[in-house]
Order: structure tokens, then sequence, then C-alpha cells
């Protein structure tokens, strides 16, 4: 029909950065909590236009470092460059006004707002208006309004939720609100994006949805995608390259097969004394 | 309607294509057809949409489209497999349409039978589906899809999305004059003898068998349909049933195009009902299900209202039931009545039609099964004006239809316009009329089978006329047996009884060549399921809920009450129900237990279930099943579990009342 949106375009500064050159790197991070030692000199990297998992036992330190990268937590040692800017002081809003958008463990949205009104709240930092104008919704910032709403119908769309649109999102089945949770961090156009999780207490058929929706940000879009999943199934057939971390060390990296062949990764599973 | 019946200039207007230049020309600007698309309805008015069929149909031409070529049609409503229909028929092609919920195993016996050389698909999974099944269809050349998503990275090889054709056929246009002409040619070549459309029928019996409609069979019964309620471009209806359906064809492709009416497709099948709030059809079909959801709905949501409300709802309820339908057929009514119904109006009618999307209805259908009478009271009392028909594919749907003023719930209604109905000695209905189907598709038995040589057709259907003159149908002819005592058996008209109730969602009875009648019950898992939420009983699955004591309580209830109803009615007396069970699993179209259009496949469920009939009949408490399911993605599993039988006591029947013969 008439409307022609692209839903989510690529942001001007990642494109920057052709596909296959390394959009995020991890240089000997170091991170304690006291005496707990949560990373010991971690290293790898994050190549745009890739699905990069992140896996390894309960405790390994797999959210820690996505906090890391989110900027929520400070690495006392070690160096993180993204988008080939070494990062010195970081705080989440600065790693999101970059292009870092994530998702959480434990669903973290709006309960009381609908599908819709969670997704435009992604779109905050894409907004130029300021408050006053926003708060009349007049001129400049209702046209600016209406772009937004367009992208946000493009993600809905995209995300098949339209059915749920005005839905409080409170009132929804957890798959469904991971879905919402997925669109709000669509909505900012991400480079890099970071799911905790996403398949954390679906059933199957929520978890194929889920994965299908994984690949086709990736595929359609081209974003840059890091997870973290205890799936090993899921996580063998959706990512590119896996890192494993075991007690806060990395203690492999590659591709699913040959961290499926790996000893080193079999052990940490299954369990063996240390 | 004060807008004039385009119908006065149908002289020359013998295939649907010519009908579209027709309304592109006269109704240029208004309205053809809209979709809800990223949250907004976009709208093609008729010039829009000939522009779009057009250039479609030319691209498809440069794609090596001939003259006769079958395009199989498969996905949701949407306004572009709407416009392919069109394309196709616009160049002498036949639109196949296909079941888009079809596995890909059915759609294979379709897509080879029908010899396509095109498909004309929604996305990706049809395309999938299609791609999966390649090997066996060599006819097959080329796949076009709607929705672009998630194929960008498909060999494009033999796949074109929908604007590429059409681009094609835009540059074609721009690079050679004399493209449109030609366009135009091929659509004055065509002539009502044509077949329009070939549509397999769901198949409750053995393989779909391809029905072939003309030109003339459509725009015939499509005239009939629009004069018979006088339907016209003010109106508007919403597009949502399979479009493989005749049903849909005819009302919101046929009847749309010859009435000029404005058809909406929704956003998705999800938001049907937020969808026909917003667009507020004048003109509604549904099947009996549909309306009986919706009333689910209603009362699920009015039972968390507050007080007020409630007492509200419920106090005009009903003065609704007590006086609605009278005043929706013009029947006196007391003053005092109509001065309460004006009231309820305000308060409860209008907000709960708004609700239900029917606030601009003037006229609803319904058709495929029957309706409980309780379910059809209920809308036409809160004055909507619900009526049913009784069709087929072989007769372009009408056979026989309620006129306004004479709508009854166990009817079906009187002769449609041009249609001739006899009963024939077995009791089987059959029909004659302009809408009788060509043929069926390479298969001149069935054809011969069902047409008699002085074109009168076997509808299947065993039925006769009322007092009233109207139509009856009790079961399908082959279904109506007689138990081993001598007593008719009509296992259709037991289940819509027992399914009346609304804890039963479907049900199968046993009783051919046996003693007594049997049956198999499926609870409605949201009925029931509400209910066990209010009483406090736990369940895990469908399986638990439906083996739960309590439930087995109601629904022996229930069948008290059916058995009861029975032991009143003469004819049906011998047929109450003596042992049933609750099945752990409901019944579903992908283990073939059930058609695509949600019919019981009767034989087919007798041999599954086998041990379960014959635990029915020798007298045992309990059995045990184990059956393979298969899942929406092909998967397979497997339920398991012993299955309670339930014994019922068989009321006396009354014979103080003389015997009323039914059937004359």
């Amino acid at each position: 029909m008439k409307a022609d949106v692209k839903p989510i375009p690529v942001s001007a500064s990642a494109a920057a950065i052709a596909p296959g050159d390394i959009l995020l790197s991890v240089e000997n991070v170091s991170l304690s909590f006291g005496g707990v030692r949560a990373l010991r000199e971690v290293c790898f990297d994050i190549r745009k236009g890739e699905i990069r998992a992140i896996i390894g036992p309960n405790g390994a330190g797999k959210t820690s470092m996505l906090n890391v990268i989110n900027g929520f937590y400070h690495p006392q040692e070690g160096v993180i460059t993204f988008k080939g800017r070494r990062r010195h002081q970081m705080r989440p809003y600065l790693a999101a006004s970059q292009g870092i958008a994530r998702t959480f463990q434990n669903v973290a949205l709006f309960k009381g707002m609908s599908t819709l009104d969670n997704i435009m709240a992604g779109r905050t930092l894409k907004m130029r208006r300021g408050f006053v104008w926003q708060l009349f919704r007049h001129g400049p910032a209702r046209l600016e309004e209406v772009e937004h709403r367009r992208r946000a119908e493009g993600i809905i769309d995209f995300l098949q939720i339209a059915h749920i649109r005005k839905v409080p999102v409170g009132q929804l089945p957890y798959g469904l609100q991971k879905r919402v949770e997925l669109g709000r961090a669509l909505a900012m156009e991400p480079d890099l994006l970071l799911l905790d999780e996403p398949m954390a207490g679906m059933n199957l058929e929520e978890k194929e949805d889920m994965s299908r929706f994984i690949l086709e940000v990736n595929r359609e879009y081209g974003t840059t995608i890091a997870l973290i999943e205890h799936d090993m199934g899921v996580v063998m057939d959706i990512s590119d390259r896996v890192v494993v971390l075991d007690y806060g060390r990395k203690i492999a990296d590659g591709s699913p097969d040959a961290i499926k062949a790996d000893q080193t990764v079999i052990d940490a599973y299954l369990g063996v004394a240390h | 309607m004060n807008a004039k019946s385009p119908a006065a200039d149908a002289g020359a207007l013998d295939t649907l294509p010519k009908v579209l230049l027709r309304n592109a020309a006269q109704y240029a600007n208004r309205p053809a057809m809209r979709h809800k698309d990223y949250g907004i309805w976009q709208t093609w008015t008729w010039q829009e949409l000939r522009d779009e069929v057009r250039a479609f149909a030319i691209g498809l031409r440069k794609l090596g489209f001939e003259r006769g070529d079958a395009v199989a049609i498969i996905g949701d409503n949407r306004p572009r497999l709407y416009a392919a229909i069109a394309a196709v028929q616009s160049l002498g092609g036949i639109p196949v349409p296909v079941y888009q919920d079809a596995v890909a195993d059915e759609m294979a016996y379709v897509l080879e039978h029908a010899e396509v050389r095109l498909g004309v698909v929604g996305d990706q999974e049809q395309v999938d589906k299609i791609f999966s099944i390649t090997d066996r269809l060599p006819k097959l050349e080329r796949i076009v899809y709607d929705e672009e998503r998630g194929l960008g990275t498909y060999d494009p090889a033999r796949l074109h999305s929908f604007r590429q054709v059409q681009d094609l056929g835009r540059e074609e246009m721009r690079v050679n004059p004399g493209a449109e002409g030609w366009w135009l040619d091929e659509i004055a070549n065509g002539t009502s003898a044509d077949v329009s459309v070939m549509l397999y029928t769901s198949g409750t019996t053995g393989r779909p068998k391809g029905v072939m409609l003309t030109h003339h069979n459509i725009i015939v019964s499509a005239e009939n349909g629009n004069k018979f309620d006088g339907f016209g471009p003010d109106d508007l209806l919403l597009a949502y049933l399979p479009m493989a359906w005749v049903g849909d064809h005819i009302f919101s492709y046929a009847q749309a195009y010859m009435g000029a009416m404005c058809v909406c497709c929704p956003e998705s099948p999800e938001t049907v009902v937020e969808d026909r709030r917003e667009i507020g059809p004048t003109y509604f079909f549904a099947p009996p299900r549909v309306f009986e959801n919706l009333l689910t709905q209603v009362m699920v949501r009015m039972e968390d209202a507050g007080w007020l409300k409630q007492r509200m709802f419920h106090h005009f309820l009903a003065v609704a039931r007590r006086c609605g339908e009278q005043i929706l057929d013009g029947r006196p009514v007391a003053f005092s009545d109509r001065l309460l119904y004006r009231l309820g109006n305000v308060l409860v009618y209008a907000p709960l039609r708004n609700r239900m999307g029917f606030s601009r209805t003037r006229v609803a259908y319904t058709a495929g099964e029957a309706i409980g009478p309780e379910l059809f009271r209920f809308y036409r009392s809160l004055g909507v004006n619900l009526k049913q028909l009784y069709g087929q594919t072989e007769a372009s749907v009408y056979i026989t239809i309620q006129p306004d003023g004479e709508v009854y719930s166990d009817t079906v209604g009187k002769p449609a316009p041009d249609v001739e109905i006899k009963v024939a000695d077995d009791g089987e209905v059959m029909f004659k009329s302009p809408g009788v189907f060509l043929k069926y598709y390479k298969n001149e038995a069935a054809t011969n089978a069902t047409k008699t040589p002085d074109g009168w057709v076997h509808t299947g259907d065993a039925g006769f006329f009322d007092q009233r003159g109207h139509l009856k149908i009790i079961d399908r002819a082959k279904d109506v047996g007689r138990l081993n005592g001598g007593a008719l058996f009509a296992p259709k008209y037991l289940e819509n009884r027992i399914k009346f109730f609304p804890e039963v969602r479907e049900a199968v009875a046993f009783g051919q060549g046996r003693d007594y009648v049997t049956m198999f019950i499926n609870i409605d898992p949201i009925s029931v399921g509400n209910w066990a939420e209010r009483n406090n009983v736990s369940y895990a699955s469908y399986q638990e809920l439906a083996s739960h004591p309590r439930i087995e309580e109601i629904i022996t209830r229930r069948m008290e009450e059916l058995n009861a109803a029975l032991a009143e009615e003469p004819q049906m007396a011998g047929s109450q129900i003596r042992r049933f069970l609750i099945l752990p699993k409901e019944l579903d179209a992908d283990d073939g237990e059930l058609t695509r259009t949600q019919k019981v496949r009767r034989s087919f469920i007798a041999e599954r279930y086998g041990t379960l009939i014959t635990a029915l009949y020798d007298g045992s408490k309990a059995c045990h099943l184990h059956i393979e399911v298969t899942f929406e993605d092909g998967r397979k599993g497997a339920i398991e579990g012993n299955v309670r039988i339930l014994d019922m006591k068989a009321y006396p029947v009354r014979t103080a009342e003389p015997v009323r013969e039914a059937a004359e």
C-alpha cells in the first residue's frame, strides 16, 4: 500500500565500520567485587554484523561481562574499545547514546504502559525536541512524533505484535513481554544489541519464535548482537561465534562447531575437579 | 441506501475484470479496498485498484503468463492477493485460492492437481512451504510474494516480489504505449463461459475436489446476493475468512465488485476483533463459532465488571430477550417494553454492538454449521440483524437464505433467488440454479455422481421443508442412519444439540448399526477453564482439565438435559445418549480429525479412536488411550492416559403427544 516504511535503518556512525570489522573489543578486562573476582583478564572481540554468544556455567561472569560492555560496571583493569574509540569513564546512558541497547534477564518493561508506549520510550534518545515542545505536542515536535511513531510501527510489524499494540505490557504473557522488550531495544536503532538470556523461561515454541526474530534482526538490518544464553541448542544454532567463560576466565572462543568439540568446555559444563 | 445500485447496467459486464473497469470509471475515487498497515488504515480507490491490477497483470505477462494458466493464491486476506485474482482473471487465467494454513502435504496435492504454473503467496512462511514440495510440482515455474520480509536472502531465480512484478508491468507500459490497450483487449476477450475461479472443497470425504465456477456462475450469484439485501457502494465489509473458501470469494470479492462495495483487510489474523470495531462493517459474515467466541468474551469480561454494570447489563438483556427480536422484525410490542428497549439501547445494546464491531451492521449472516438458538437470539435481540443461509461451493454459495422478518434459528431459510430445490425420496436435498458449477477439475466420475444430466445437484445433505416453507437441514445424507432397533440416527443433529452448551466445544456421536447412541465430547477450554478459575479447580493441562471429576459431573448434567429434550421429540427419542466419554485431546485439523473449515471427519475419528469406541459398547468403565499427535510445525508427540466412560439413564419416550410428521 502507500506507506513505505523501512523499519530499522542502520545509524550513520556505525556505517563507517564495514561488516566483519571489529565493532567492540575487550582486552584484559578484570572486574572484582571485594574479594570476588568476577572477570579475570578476559579478551575477545565482537565483529560488526555477527551474532556473538557468551556462554558458561552459572556464576561464570556472563552477566558481569554484559554489564561491563554496557557501562554499568567499571572494570578495574583492561581496555574496552567501541567503534574504534577507547572508552574511559562509561555510564549506561552514555553507552546507550553511543548505540548500545540491551534487554534484561528479568524483563524490565514499564508494566503499566502499553506495548506501543514502551517501544516509543525506546526512542527517547532519538528525540531532538525539548521537553516543552513535546509537552504541547506542537509544530516540529508533532512532526517528530509522527516519524517516531512510524518507526515504532515498523518494529511492531516486524515483531508481529500488532494485536497487543495497546495492551498494557503487565497483562501480557512472559514470552510476549520478552518480545516487547526486544522491540524497545530495537527502537534505539542500536549498533550493538545485548541480549541477556532472551530465551530464559520460555517454552519451545516461544524459543523458536524468539530465535527467528533474533536471526531476522541480524539478517535484515545487519544489527550486531551479543547474547547470553543457557540453551545450548539455541546458541549453537543461531550464533556465528561463541566465547565461553568459566569462573571469570575465558576458556574457549570460536565457531559453534569448534566449541562443541572443545574438551575444556565439556569439562567446565560437566564439572571436573579443579 | 440511497446510492444507485450499480446493477442497472450489468448487461455487458459478463466477467469480473470488466466489472473492475466499470467500477474504476464509475466509482473512481470511492474506496475499493482498505488495509490496516503499520497501524493505519490505508485505502485503495477503485481507480487505484485498477492501476495496481493492471501493472501486476502486465508484469505477469512479461514473465510469460498465458491464457488458461492456473495460479495458486495462498495467504491471509490482503489487498494484493485480491488484486492478483483480478489480474489473473483479466488475462484469462484461473486463480486457485488455497487454504493458507494447510500443511505442505495437503498443499502439494492441490497445487499438483490444479497444475499451477505460478503461485502468488502472502509471505515467507508460504514460500518455504512451497519450496519444501517443489519436487512434486514440476509445472510450477515461479512464486510471487507480497510480504518481502525475510526473503531478501533467497535465491531470486524463480522468486519475485509483488512490487517487482508491478514494476515490470509499469516499465512495459512506459516503453510500450500499446501495453494498456493490449490489457484491455485481453479483458474484452473474456466471456461469461470462461472459468472464473477454481475452489477446492475442504474434503470432508477423501481428497479435495477442484470446483470450477464460471464467470456466469459467480456474477449471477453475486448479483442475486446483493439484490436480496440491497448491498451497494455504501456498504463495507471485513475480509477475514480464508480466501480459499467460497464464501469469502463470493462476499469479499465477487459481491464487492458487483456492488462496488469497500472490502477491508485486517492487520493480522489476531487483530480481527479490534479491526472490525474500527471499521464497523455494514455487512458481516461469520460461522457460528465466531459469534460464539465473541459472546464468550463479552460474558467473561462482564464477570469482572462492577456491581452496577453487571446489574444493568443483566436487567437490560432480559428486556432484550423479551422484546428485542419482535422489535427487529417489526412486530407489535407493548409501549412500555418499547420504551425500556430504547433506554437499554442507549445504556447497553449500542455500546455492546460497538464493542463487537456491529454498530453499523445492517445484515449479518451465519452458515456452515447449525447455530445455537440462544446464541442466535442473543445477537438478534441486541438489534443485530443476524440471519442464516445455506450454501455450497458447488452452488456458488447460495442455496437457501432467510429473508428479513422470516428469521428462525432452526431453519436455513427459503430458496435463494433463481434457485429451485427438491428433496429426494431418501431425504437428500437437491438444487438447480444459475450458480451450479461447471464440473470438478479432472474428475468426471465425481462430477457425474454429483450433477444429474438434467442439471440437479446432489447436496449430500439430508433435510426437509417445514410448514413455513423453510428448509431444515438435519445432517449429511450419508451420515443419517438407523440404530439396530430401527430408530433414526442423525449424528450431527445430536452433536449440534450438545454443542449448544457452552462447555462443549466439539462432539462426535456413534450409533450406526449399534444398539444405542454413544458420544465423544471435547470440552471448551475457554469456557470450562474460566469456570475452573472461578471455582478453584486447578489443572495443569487440557488433558487434566478434561478428566476432572467435577467437569465430568457438569457434562453429565448437560447430557441429561439433552436426553430429556430428545425424549420429547418422537423421531429422536431413540437417539438418547447412553454412554459417553470426554476426550483428553482437542480434535485438531493438523491431526486430520477436523477439516480445515473445522468440521469433524467422522470416519477418520472412528478409525483413529477405535479402541475407545469398542470400550463404549463393551460395557467397560475406562479405557487406555495412546495416540500420536502432530504439532503445528509438523513435529510429532503422543498423548497417553486412561479415559473414563460415563453411563447415562434413558428417559422414557413421551408418546402422549401425537407424532408430528416433521418431514411433510
